[in-house]
């Protein structure tokens, strides 16, 4: 949390985009995070994606939970209204924030302690819901705030900065995802820009439950020797399935499937994704052979980042429910309460 | 000497759980009702769902009391498991029905009651081959039987009968059948005994219905557009009440589309979770527990109070602490109700008497959550939840509109309001909000549970942190004027002695009153309706000397709140507890209070 205000002054050279916002419409305040801590080159991707995405930032709603990554709300998208909830039940608001609007875009900021321990059941159940959101979690496999304990998301037989060795299993939160049918699952790494804008971004126009996990060395307590989530450990194990880059609008279908290096996935709202392949034979459509694939990669000991699996044409939990389109928020009085006739009516269905 | 009464008795069924016993005891309790007897009727149910003793308990009463007398003066006793305790239970010169199929010794009767039998499984199996229809016509056999003895016109259970099975119609002869042989039977073997139904018009144009189904009914007419919630006894039939209701209400006419969200989470802490988001994002949003559940909900309902987010709670209280007593009613979750969650906090309780208020406050609790931005606690109990009563019909004025509370627009914004969102620009406590896409440049703040200033601004210095704690209890102040006025029913004459009850104490309490006043005993009552309690609440207990606090838990805790939140000396607060889990009787509260008024009281101070 912070009180501190970036100063607004921009410079001439910076590029408006579509609705003639600057980049720096899309920040917040300055970061009271560890000086290069992943979180806030996370935070600087989202700034990136909105912008490029010419979302109207008061038309966003940024929800999170608590811990280090549930402070970085308050520091992009200054003009959006945002939400820090308690610990671990982000999913739940975010879910109850989305039933009462569903004309907001929901993009949910945790971290692995708050969304893989306390607040997996959350977790789950949003994703299981096919809630329409943007669900990152800031991995870094350890308690920040709290100074350097174990996550369920830490490795086992990794070290903590103390040098104790974590005997528990690792909780994979993607692979967790795909199992619980989110219609959007993807993996990136805090210091890998390029793959990660494009995710955000793609994650953003998915109708559906779009999960990320992005792997965000903690500087402090979990980037030394021994730890499986330093920047130079994910940047030697890490297995990059695909390079994406998103197109709003779409794109004539010609030039599609070029097999084994560029697959075009088109979304349910005209966006397309271009995805550069860079695994053979991966399938980002095929959830049961994206699990097949993690669970392979994972044994030897890589980390596959990218999109891993995807739903063009996924539903949200509006479309389970049947809701009106407008807005639940925006019901008045005469679309609400249905009058003293028909109250006589169901008085006399009741003697 | 046999008990003779006319429209005032106690029939008490005896049951075995999942019988099909239900259904043929509404028949008889509707019949009464359609006879223009006022009829108050009680399940005592076990936490299960086959086999388990179950009791149906029906005061007919010509006056029109509604709560639970004390006592049993004809027990149907279908149940071998508790014959012993239900034939003990019958008063002296009272009468037991039972089925006559088997012989049973003398030792298991008594000698002051009439004993009238019907070999009933004797019937069954002749009439009958398959087993379920033997047990099914079994029931409505012996609502034939009664009908005779008790004098209940046959055509007003026909009536019902077709009326139940208008889906179905042609279930209607085979019950019907069933309902003569019954009537037969009894018309050929047995007498009228010397209770009796008699034709009355005392019901009016009162509806029959459940207070969870009410309240459910005021949650679509107040507005409430989103329910998240997760199944628990006894407030289950809440949330499925308002998917019905919504199902008939709420569809849009066009498109069918639905102007409501239900959502059935994964425990109490999503539920109120996604009340609280709903909230946030200016929806109308509740959830509906009971006191486990409420338990689990205290951090989130900590955040709606701190962070000013509107919700609203039924609490459909239960037999507590723990799992307790799941199908049994108490009053005992008002004090973790009203400070739910750490820190301090204080939350606006409103307390309905029965189903028509659990209709009205339904409704109200959505305006009051929008206009003072917190948690509005129902509370509601399993005795008035979960059975139908006999109430006023409910009433809608149209020309009411929803009040969505203070809630600064885009043209505000646009026009120059100063928007702070902890500020206090009315003097009341209550600041302004924005919804979550109002404008896109002013109006946005990030909300948390985390001090901070009037303009959400982050912030841990004390003195900003106490400005906003004391505002805080100007607006619970300001909640006073806002929630239902306590009611007072004054004795005929003077006296110094008043008695203050809430919920569903209310019926037990109007008939204790009368029977009080009738033995020259006269009392002030003062019916609570709400926390915080406005001041004419401390009024009552300063004009009597000593003050009855009536509840259905068992450590006084509306008494608690009264000491506490009005600095009363608790000497003047005479604690009268039933918590049994069996809802309290008229003739507890008469035998107590006449022997506290007859006797000293001691002083608790004093002890």
């Amino acid at each position: 949390m912070t009180y501190i205000a970036k100063p607004k002054f921009a410079h001439p050279s910076l590029q408006p985009n579509k609705l003639g916002f600057t980049r720096r419409d899309y920040e917040g305040r300055v970061s009271t995070l560890c000086a290069g801590c992943g979180h806030d080159s996370i935070s600087a991707a989202i700034i990136q994606a909105a912008f490029e995405l010419d979302i109207e930032p008061h038309r966003l709603a940024k929800l999170s939970g608590i811990g280090c990554s549930s402070k970085t709300p308050d520091y992009f998208l200054g003009a959006s209204h945002g939400f820090n909830t308690v610990h671990g039940r982000m999913p739940s608001v975010l879910t109850g924030a989305n039933l009462a609007n569903r004309d907001l875009v929901y993009l949910g900021v945790s971290g692995d302690g708050d969304s893989a321990s306390i607040g997996l059941g959350q977790f789950a159940h949003s994703i299981r819901r096919g809630v329409n959101m943007t669900y990152i979690v800031e991995n870094n496999g350890v308690y920040g705030l709290t100074k350097g304990q174990f996550s369920a998301t830490s490795d086992r037989g990794s070290k903590s900065k103390k040098g104790v060795v974590n005997h528990d299993s690792a909780i994979d939160m993607v692979s967790l995802a795909l199992q619980l049918g989110a219609t959007f699952v993807a993996r990136s790494f805090s210091g890998d820009k390029e793959q990660l804008v494009p995710l955000i971004k793609a994650a953003l126009r998915h109708k559906g439950a779009a999960f990320i996990d992005t792997i965000s060395p903690c500087i402090a307590f979990n980037n030394h020797a021994g730890s499986t989530k330093s920047f130079d450990w994910v940047r030697e194990h890490n297995e990059a399935v695909n390079r994406l880059d998103m197109m709003v609008g779409r794109a004539p279908i010609t030039a599609q499937y070029a097999p084994g290096e560029m697959v075009q996935v088109h979304q349910h709202d005209g966006t397309v994704l271009n995805l550069r392949k860079l695994a053979a034979n991966y399938d980002p459509t095929d959830r049961v052979k994206a699990m097949h694939f993690l669970q392979e990669r994972q044994a030897a000991g890589e980390v596959v980042t990218g999109l891993l699996y995807v739903d063009p044409q996924a539903e949200d939990l509006h479309d389970s429910l049947g809701t009106v389109a407008t807005p639940l928020n925006a019901l008045g009085t005469a679309e609400l309460t249905p009058g003293a006739a028909a109250l006589d009516k169901i008085n006399a269905s009741l003697r | 000497m046999p008990i003779t009464a006319v429209n005032d008795f106690v029939v008490k069924f005896a049951n075995v759980n999942g019988s099909g016993s239900a259904s043929a005891n509404g028949l008889f309790v509707k019949s009464i009702l359609r006879t223009g007897v006022a009829v108050a009727a009680r399940n005592i149910f076990p936490s299960n769902i086959q086999g388990l003793p179950t009791w149906y308990e029906v005061r007919v009463s010509g006056e029109g009391w509604l709560g639970r007398r004390g006592g049993v003066d004809l027990m149907v006793a279908m149940n071998p498991q508790t014959w012993d305790r239900d034939v003990a239970e019958i008063e002296p010169g009272g009468y037991l029905f039972y089925d006559s199929t088997r012989s049973m010794p003398p030792s298991k009767f008594r000698d002051d009651i009439t004993v009238i039998g019907a070999p009933l499984q004797q019937i069954c199996n002749t009439a009958y081959t398959d087993p379920r229809q033997r047990q099914l016509f079994k029931n409505i056999i012996y609502v034939g039987v009664l009908a005779y003895i008790l004098g209940i016109e046959n055509e007003v259970i026909e009536t019902l009968l077709a009326e139940e099975f208008a889906r179905k119609p042609k279930l209607i002869p085979a019950n019907i059948e069933a309902f003569h042989m019954g009537v037969e039977y009894a018309r050929e073997h047995l007498a009228p005994i010397g209770l009796q139904v008699r034709r009355a018009d005392a019901v009016g144009d009162r509806i029959f219905v459940e207070g969870n189904n009410a309240a459910a009914l005021g949650a679509v007419y107040g507005g409430a557009t989103v329910c998240a919630w997760y199944p628990i006894t006894p407030s289950t039939s809440l949330a499925e009440g308002f998917t019905d209701w919504c199902q008939k209400l709420r569809m849009d006419g066009e498109s069918g589309e639905a102007k409501y969200a239900i959502v059935q989470a994964e425990d109490e802490i999503a539920s109120i979770g996604m009340v609280v988001g709903a909230g946030w994002n200016g929806a109308r949003a509740f959830t509906c527990t009971s006191g486990p559940g409420v338990s689990l909900m205290q951090e989130f309902i900590g955040l709606s109070y701190f962070a000013e987010i509107p919700a609203v709670i039924f609490d459909v209280q239960r037999g507590g602490p723990s799992t307790g007593m799941p199908t049994r009613t108490q009053q005992s979750d008002i004090l973790s109700a009203a400070y739910a969650s750490h820190g301090d906090t204080k939350h606006v309780l409103l307390l309905p008497r029965d189903p028509g208020e659990c209709f009205e406050f339904g409704a109200q609790a959505f305006d009051l959550a929008d206009r003072l931005q917190t948690t509005v606690f129902v509370m509601l109990d399993l005795d008035m939840g979960m059975n139908e009563w006999l109430t006023e019909p409910f009433k809608w004025d149209d020309a009411k509109t929803l009040d969505r509370g203070k809630v600064m627009t885009a043209e505000m914004l646009e026009a120059g309001a100063d928007f702070g969102r902890y500020l206090d620009v009315d003097g009341d406590g209550v600041p302004f909000r924005t919804y979550p896409g109002t404008h896109p440049s002013k109006g946005a703040y990030f909300t948390r549970g985390t001090s901070r200033d009037r303009y959400a601004r982050y912030s841990e210095e004390g003195a900003v942190y106490v400005d906003n704690m004391e505002r805080l209890l100007k607006k619970f102040e300001t909640a006073k004027a806002l929630v239902p006025q306590p009611i007072e029913a004054k004795a005929s004459k003077p006296t110094r002695f008043g008695v203050i009850h809430y919920g569903s104490t209310g019926p037990a309490m109007d008939e204790a009153m009368a029977t009080l006043e009738a033995q020259g005993l006269y009392v002030d009552a003062l019916r609570v309706r709400a926390f915080p309690f406005p001041g004419e609440v401390f009024d009552f207990i300063e004009r009597h000397d000593l003050v009855f606090v009536i509840e259905q838990n068992r450590d006084a805790q509306l008494r608690t709140l009264l000491m506490t939140e009005g600095g009363v000396d608790p000497a003047r607060l005479v604690k009268i507890l039933h918590y049994e889990g069996a809802p309290i009787t008229a003739r507890f509260i008469t035998r107590e209070i006449s022997t506290l008024m007859g006797a000293p009281v001691q002083s608790e101070m004093a002890q």
